[in-house]
């Protein structure tokens, strides 16, 4: 049975670990290859590695991680912000991860979700939806708008619509973040994910919220997500990723734990 | 003295070159990358890997005039591990854009109909039907990391090593003397898939001609 996964999301700035809230206070936090090989050991399924590097910045700082990283930590590996052409994804894609995420450019050039896909497969396209709640209408079900740049700007894009839309473009997975909740410790935005679930067939990705072990349940039970990525609980080692598995396996749901991979 | 088992990566532009390469290494082999037939000779053994599309990838075979010297390799019995995309090609043909593929084992490629899911991505469990020594010191039901939207149905349900459930079950691992097969990724694996590139490694080691080789 598919084992619902647990992905440790870790945010680069110029090659190094950085925590910080959105976007402020930035902190440096350690080696990208070095945090993704210990969270791997851990137990992690899969590491995001998001690339928060300023544009003028950049010049292959990230290719250099991915190359790292993939060397040491055999686990899947995505990677995202900052990706806007096919070549710029096959130079990822070389240095050795195995998704790309897009967000902002996807919005801005819907095609690139396509020509990605068409060229490397849509199970290496991902598509992050960053939606925000609009407020409440009387009588009217609840709506999420897309927002990108790290939410600082706003599109007229519906999430549910627009996350229907990118898979039809060629996304064979969806990184949806709250992003009302992302960096509130409130939870996860059930609503949220079981509406875009529940419209498209390729995997969703909770994202935005985690406070503890019992949002990642909540996530796929009531969410209906197939995986469920979170940063700040990990990276101040409130909780292990053992401990979100313990409670997701205590909820009955299915979990890769190390300890019985090897006999 | 002996020397490490050689393993050459085919590198037709489908696949992320650095894990299985760093994941074999990793396990002791002497690794190295093959972008022609030139990059085969020499070696103990071959890996087929690959994600994305079979027909592309098999037109990608063809201009590196890779198609000819992977049949001959297998037809002599020579080690060769397919992986993912990699496995899928080593059967007679595939629905993904109709292609003709490596034709190596009797089957066909066809859609995981009836998955709540699609693309299959993520780890799942790996039930062996026929022991192997390609799984020795793994447990049996360890989850191993997947990413496809097709699999082969081979027509000799006796090679079939594994199975695997997304929707259907399907046989994610088959075995035939020295060829390899396996539909998920052992060197995005983490533990269990190093397991059993060292397993790999070493049948490679223990095969007549290696043997005769290495020693």
């Amino acid at each position: 049975m598919l084992a619902r996964r647990v992905i440790p999301c870790l945010d680069v700035d110029r090659g190094r670990v950085v925590k910080g809230t959105k976007f402020l206070n930035l902190t440096d936090e350690g080696d990208p290859a070095e945090l993704a090989e210990r969270y791997a050991h851990e137990g992690a399924d899969e590491i995001v590695f998001l690339d928060i590097t300023a544009a003028h910045e950049r010049r292959g700082t990230m290719l250099e991680v991915v190359r790292r990283t993939a060397s040491r930590a055999f686990v899947p590996l995505t990677v995202g912000g900052g990706v806007r052409s096919v070549e710029e994804m096959r130079d990822v894609l070389r240095a050795g991860a195995d998704k790309v995420s897009f967000n902002t450019a996807a919005v801005a050039t819907p095609e690139l979700l396509t020509a990605c896909a068409a060229k490397f497969g849509s199970q290496a396209v991902v598509c992050a939806v960053d939606a925000r709640r609009l407020p409440d209408r009387e009588g009217e079900p609840v709506r999420w708008e897309v927002v990108t740049h790290g939410g600082r700007r706003t599109t007229d894009l519906d999430a549910i619509e627009w996350s229907v839309r990118a898979v039809e473009l060629g996304a064979g997975e969806l990184l949806v973040t709250s992003m009302d909740r992302d960096g509130t410790r409130s939870g996860f935005d059930t609503e949220l994910l079981v509406a875009i679930a529940t419209r498209v067939r390729v995997p969703v990705i909770a994202s935005g919220g985690a406070a503890g072990p019992d949002d990642f349940v909540t996530a796929v039970r009531d969410g209906k997500a197939d995986a469920v990525l979170a940063a700040s609980i990990f990276h101040r080692r409130m909780f292990s990723v053992a401990d979100v598995k313990a409670a997701m396996a205590a909820a009955g749901l299915p979990v890769r734990r190390i300890q019985e991979a090897i006999a | 003295m002996s020397r490490a088992v050689r393993v050459a990566v085919l590198d037709y532009g489908a696949a992320n070159m650095v894990s299985i390469t760093r994941a074999l290494a990793a396990v002791g082999a002497e690794v190295s990358v093959a972008e022609d037939p030139a990059g085969m000779a020499g070696v103990d053994a071959i890996v087929v890997p690959g994600v994305g599309a079979a027909a592309p990838a098999m037109v990608h075979l063809r201009e590196r005039a890779l198609v000819e010297p992977i049949r001959d390799w297998v037809r002599a019995g020579k080690p060769c591990l397919g992986i993912c995309l990699g496995f899928q090609l080593l059967f007679d043909a595939s629905d993904e854009g109709g292609a003709e593929t490596l034709g190596l084992l009797a089957g066909r490629t066809e859609p995981l109909v009836d998955a709540p899911t699609l693309p299959h991505i993520g780890w799942n469990s790996v039930e062996v039907v026929r022991p192997h020594p390609l799984f020795e010191g793994v447990a049996d039901g360890s989850y191993f990391y997947f990413v496809h939207s097709f699999v082969p149905a081979p027509a000799d349900e006796g090679l079939v090593i594994a199975r695997t459930t997304h929707g259907r079950s399907f046989a994610s691992a088959v075995a035939r003397g020295s060829l390899y097969g396996l539909q998920f990724h052992p060197e995005k694996s983490s533990e269990a898939g190093l397991r059993m590139l060292s397993n790999f490694v070493g049948l490679v080691a223990a095969a007549p001609g290696t043997a005769a080789r290495v020693a």
